[in-house]
């Protein structure tokens, strides 16, 4: 019963969509602000179907109903009871749902806090969105409804896959969604843009908090996954350049240039046509991303079930959007020069630069990602492109990012003097330099990698603040949360720089063979193996290897990984036992058991330094757009323009 | 103008990739062996049913034959293994069975339920020679010429249409060792 | 449309081959820790062609087993890491390296972001010149 509610609120979301890409965008056209005005309400009656849909799942969980096929594949009678909500998101379908929702909580977000925009542009908004809305409702109302029933239902369900019962995979999906989703407003915003002939910068000053949220999103949720993938398994890992790791890494790339490029055309309205362009690519890659998890049409560690015919669906939904939008921007793109001049040194050159290597970076992971595919269309044979790959190139063209990124909130718009930018940053640089020479000898950690990683870090971090003392010095009332958000953001990336290159250079990784009582001693730390126990869970037995961490003969810690079992699929898991910390974090998996008579187990021991740092600037960057996202100057923005602006577009509406 | 399609180009040409890569997916999962159109590596191993017998690749030098690896674990070996059968009796040429990754008593017990249908059984339960022959998951079907080399690889159970394949392609070898 | 079926059933058969979800963890006798970083690192850079994309070292495979003692002996016979790459290749083809070849088929892969870059940064001074007019 439940899961046939589920079912009508998804088609009754549907209609409303239907509705809700058409009315709004034809007031806007004839001008009638009733109609125009419609397109809140049905907003809100789209989120309140989808929410409700997203509910009727979640009950089927909660309540076992296993005559619902998602459910009998991804549940059992002993999951858990948490697990089993984050069950919903498990599978293909029901990621579906949660994309939809979310999707249709960014629309609601916008009706909301954008009612001070014109009425025309906001409608356009709201209805291109509808339209991403109508594609995905049909999408899993057709090729991939979670509702489905199995009738008759089985005693109890298969498990939801182990790899997901855990509580990094309970949060990854949503927040990666919330960032791909994201985009989905940004879109909005250039194509009503677009639509509207006002392309000059208004609708950019408009996007880009919404543009800085989605990009926080993401980050975040690339880093929760990188996270999950180093703990999980035993593999130790924090990024493997996978295909499913690379789609969601080029929307990434793309709204890193998108949030840079926007600042400029905002500020100096110098690269309108630019900016849509990005922001329809940005959505596009995360469209593309779903097709490569989905569709199968690449081979990866993590995909979801693949299934052809749901690929040609998004394939052809990306060809209407995607196809039509650049059709869209092929027609009406601002062609003339427009902004202010600039010359070859000022802040627009340098983030013009930092758009050529961002977007030049998203089309070498795309490239590589893609390439087995070309060259077997070529019938050139067979070839892999993995980390080695992916590694070198992104160096590459990341490092003059690293230098010049600095460089960037000292320099004027317009015009500036290359002495002027370098000059006072000479202090943080000398200063990086030697720190992290300094700073190697003490860790002992002489490596080039670890030598350039320090260096490159220190000088984002240095030239973060310095800047910001340059700055307090100079204003009385402190910093805007929108340039204080930049120098985290900035200063994120070097911790991750410092985090990428002293786990890269410096990890210590041992496969050991121990018997109860016997230990073994890795940089410095005695790993004592004590016993190995049988322990059982909810839905899982386990062998778990008792340790004692001693260090200098003074036990420090005790750890426990297991080597679990789950009942119902049959799967074996490693589960492994960390010992986080700021500088370094331990780390033990359990392999196989060698033999059974003396207990003897096969372990690996990673002590990995810094790791903690990759993850925490990925947090800084995400915080820092947040910051920048709330600046008190967006909310007055548009309370100004909801005085001046209502009329205005309503005239210029094609 | 040209500017402005620019894009709209690129994105069509990236879908035409995505359409043509969605029809190849499976066949991609499937590696091509660099040995084919090379000589079949010399292998020395014991047969299954006398391990004190040994048998060489080369010994089949001068006739074309075909070598098919299996193991008891191995469930398409299984769906396969009536057409190995016919196989071995329509096509006249000697099927060599090489058993892989398997216990002899295992393999012995599997023959005699469904059938030894193959000459004879070279035998690798380490999996050494294996990886000399690029073998990366069973079955897999390889033919070889009477100059001993690997004409061609089938990976993958052998159904009716890829045993009419493998026949016409033994005819042509065979037309070859007259010519 | 049955080729199709039976093929998708033996891929789903090696798939489910590899039950268990766990990276490869097995001690072996290195004399040095040479030789157990270069064996990680080749490890590392090697596909195993059975896998849903993984390297040797993070595979539980029978056959990335047997290839990682492969590996293994090749490096305790003194083996350089171009030989060894090499012994790869000659058996499974350029597939088994994650880092492609440079070579006339992989021209596009490697050159192809650094002509980017460079018609990226070509056009930044072409428009830079026509904005600096605006001045």
């Amino acid at each position: 019963m439940i899961a046939e509610l589920g079912q009508v609120f998804l088609s009754l979301a549907l209609i409303l969509a239907l509705v809700l890409s058409v009315v709004p965008l034809y007031g806007a056209y004839k001008n009638r602000p009733a109609l125009m005005a419609m397109a809140h309400t049905l907003v809100i009656g789209h989120f309140v179907f989808a929410l409700a849909a997203y509910i009727a799942l979640s009950i089927v969980f909660f309540n076992h109903d296993f005559t619902v096929t998602y459910v009998a594949t991804n549940s059992n009678l002993l999951l858990p009871w948490y697990y089993r909500l984050s069950a919903v998101w498990g599978g293909h379908e029901g990621s579906l749902l949660l994309w939809i929702l979310m999707l249709a909580g960014w629309m609601l977000l916008v009706s909301l806090l954008s009612r001070s925009l014109p009425r025309a542009f906001i409608a356009r908004v709201l209805a291109v969105m509808g339209m991403i809305s109508v594609g995905f409702l049909l999408f899993t109302l057709l090729t991939s409804n979670p509702f489905d029933r199995l009738i008759p239902g089985p005693l109890d369900g298969q498990d939801l896959n182990p790899l997901l019962q855990d509580p990094g995979m309970i949060f990854h999906p949503p927040l990666l969604y919330m960032g791909y989703v994201g985009f989905a407003v940004a879109f909005g915003f250039a194509i009503a843009g677009l639509l509207g002939g006002r392309v000059e910068s208004e609708w950019v000053k408009w996007s880009r908090p919404w543009t800085l949220m989605a990009w926080a999103f993401l980050t975040v949720g690339i880093a929760l996954g990188s996270w999950w993938a180093y703990y999980e398994l035993g593999w130790g890992g924090w990024w493997f350049w996978d295909p499913v790791e690379n789609a969601s890494f080029i929307p990434w790339l793309i709204g890193t240039a998108l949030i840079h490029s926007q600042a400029v055309t905002e500020k100096r309205g110098a690269f309108p046509a630019w900016t849509i362009l990005l922001a329809i690519a940005a959505f596009s890659m995360s469209l593309l991303g779903t097709f490569l998890v989905r569709s199968g049409v690449l081979t990866s560690v993590h995909a979801f079930a693949n299934d052809p015919e749901r690929g040609m669906f998004i394939l052809g939904f990306m060809i209407v959007v995607t196809g039509g939008a650049l059709l869209l921007y092929a027609l009406r793109a601002p062609r003339i020069m427009t902004g202010k001049g600039f010359d070859f040194m000022s802040r627009e050159s340098l983030l013009l630069l930092n758009n050529v290597f961002f977007t030049v970076s998203a089309a070498m992971v795309l490239l590589g990602t893609l390439y087995p595919l070309i060259i077997d269309m070529m019938g050139w044979g067979q070839i892999s492109v993995g980390p080695p790959y992916f590694g070198a190139m992104f160096v590459l063209l990341m490092t003059p990012v690293v230098l010049l990124m600095p460089l960037g909130p000292f320099s004027r718009w317009g015009k500036d003097e290359l002495w002027r930018v370098v000059f006072p940053l000479l202090g943080s640089l000398v200063l990086s330099l030697v720190a992290a020479l300094i700073i190697v000898a003490w860790l002992d950690a002489w490596s080039a990698r670890a030598i350039t990683g320090w260096m490159g870090g220190l000088w984002l971090i240095f030239g973060s603040f310095h800047y910001l003392f340059d700055r307090q010095k100079r204003s009385r009332f402190g910093l805007p949360r929108h340039q204080l958000g930049m120098i985290m953001a900035h200063a994120g990336v070097g911790v991750f720089i410092i985090g990428v290159a002293m786990v890269e250079s410096a990890t210590y990784e041992r496969d050991v063979r121990l018997t109860p009582q016997e230990s073994v001693s890795v940089a410095g730390y005695e790993f004592t193996l004590l016993e190995v126990v049988s322990v059982k869970g909810p839905n899982w037995i386990a062998d778990e290897a008792r340790f004692t961490i001693s260090k200098d003969g003074e036990v420090i810690q005790e750890m426990a990984p297991q080597k679990r079992l789950y009942h119902r699929s049959g799967q074996t898991m490693t589960q492994v036992a960390l010992r986080p910390g700021l500088f370094k974090d331990l780390y033990i998996a359990m392999g196989e058991e060698l033999d059974a008579q003396s207990n003897a187990w096969s372990i690996r021991i990673h002590i990995k330094p810094f790791i903690r740092w990759i993850w925490g600037g990925a947090l800084l960057l995400a915080l820092g757009a947040t910051l920048a996202a709330t600046d008190r100057r967006y909310r007055l923005q548009q309370r100004q323009s909801a005085t001046e602006g209502v009329d205005a577009s309503a005239a210029s509406s094609a | 103008m040209i500017r402005l399609l620019l894009p709209l180009v690129t994105f069509v040409g990236l879908i035409g990739l995505l359409i043509i890569g969605m029809q190849t997916a499976d066949e991609r999962k499937l590696v091509d062996s660099p040995l084919v159109g090379r000589p079949i590596p010399n292998l020395v191993l014991p047969q299954l049913h006398q391990p004190a017998k040994t048998t060489s690749t080369a010994d089949r030098l001068g006739e074309v034959w075909v070598l098919n690896v299996w193991g008891s674990w191995c469930q398409s070996c299984r769906i396969e293994h009536p057409y190995v059968g016919r196989l071995a009796k329509e096509s006249g040429v000697p099927v060599v069975g090489f058993n892989w990754k398997d216990e002899r008593d295992d393999a012995l017990r599997w023959l005699s339920q469904f059938g030894d249908v193959w000459a004879y059984h070279m035998v690798d339960y380490e999996g050494r020679s294996a990886i000399d022959l690029g073998v990366y998951g069973a079955p897999e079907t390889f033919l070889i010429d009477h100059r001993g080399i690997i004409r061609h690889k089938h990976i993958g159970p052998i159904d009716e249409t890829i045993l009419g394949d493998l026949m016409a392609r033994i005819q042509r070898l065979q037309q070859e060792v007259g010519a | 449309m049955r080729k199709a079926l039976l093929l998708t059933a033996w891929l789903l058969a090696l798939g489910l081959s590899d039950q268990s979800l766990a990276s490869a963890i097995e001690p072996l006798p290195f004399r040095s820790d040479v030789e157990e970083i270069r064996f990680k690192a080749l490890a590392e850079e090697i596909r195993c062609t059975v896998c849903q994309n993984q390297s040797l070292a993070d595979s539980d495979a029978p056959l990335a087993q047997d290839l990682r003692q492969e590996l293994f002996v090749m490096i305790q016979d003194g083996r350089t890491d171009q030989e060894i790459r090499n012994f790869m290749v000659e058996r499974y083809g350029d597939f088994v390296l994650y880092r492609p070849p440079l070579a006339s088929h992989t021209l596009l892969l490697w050159g192809g972001p650094i002509l980017l870059l460079l018609i990226g940064l070509l056009g930044s001074v072409i428009i830079i010149r026509q904005r600096r007019a605006l001045l």
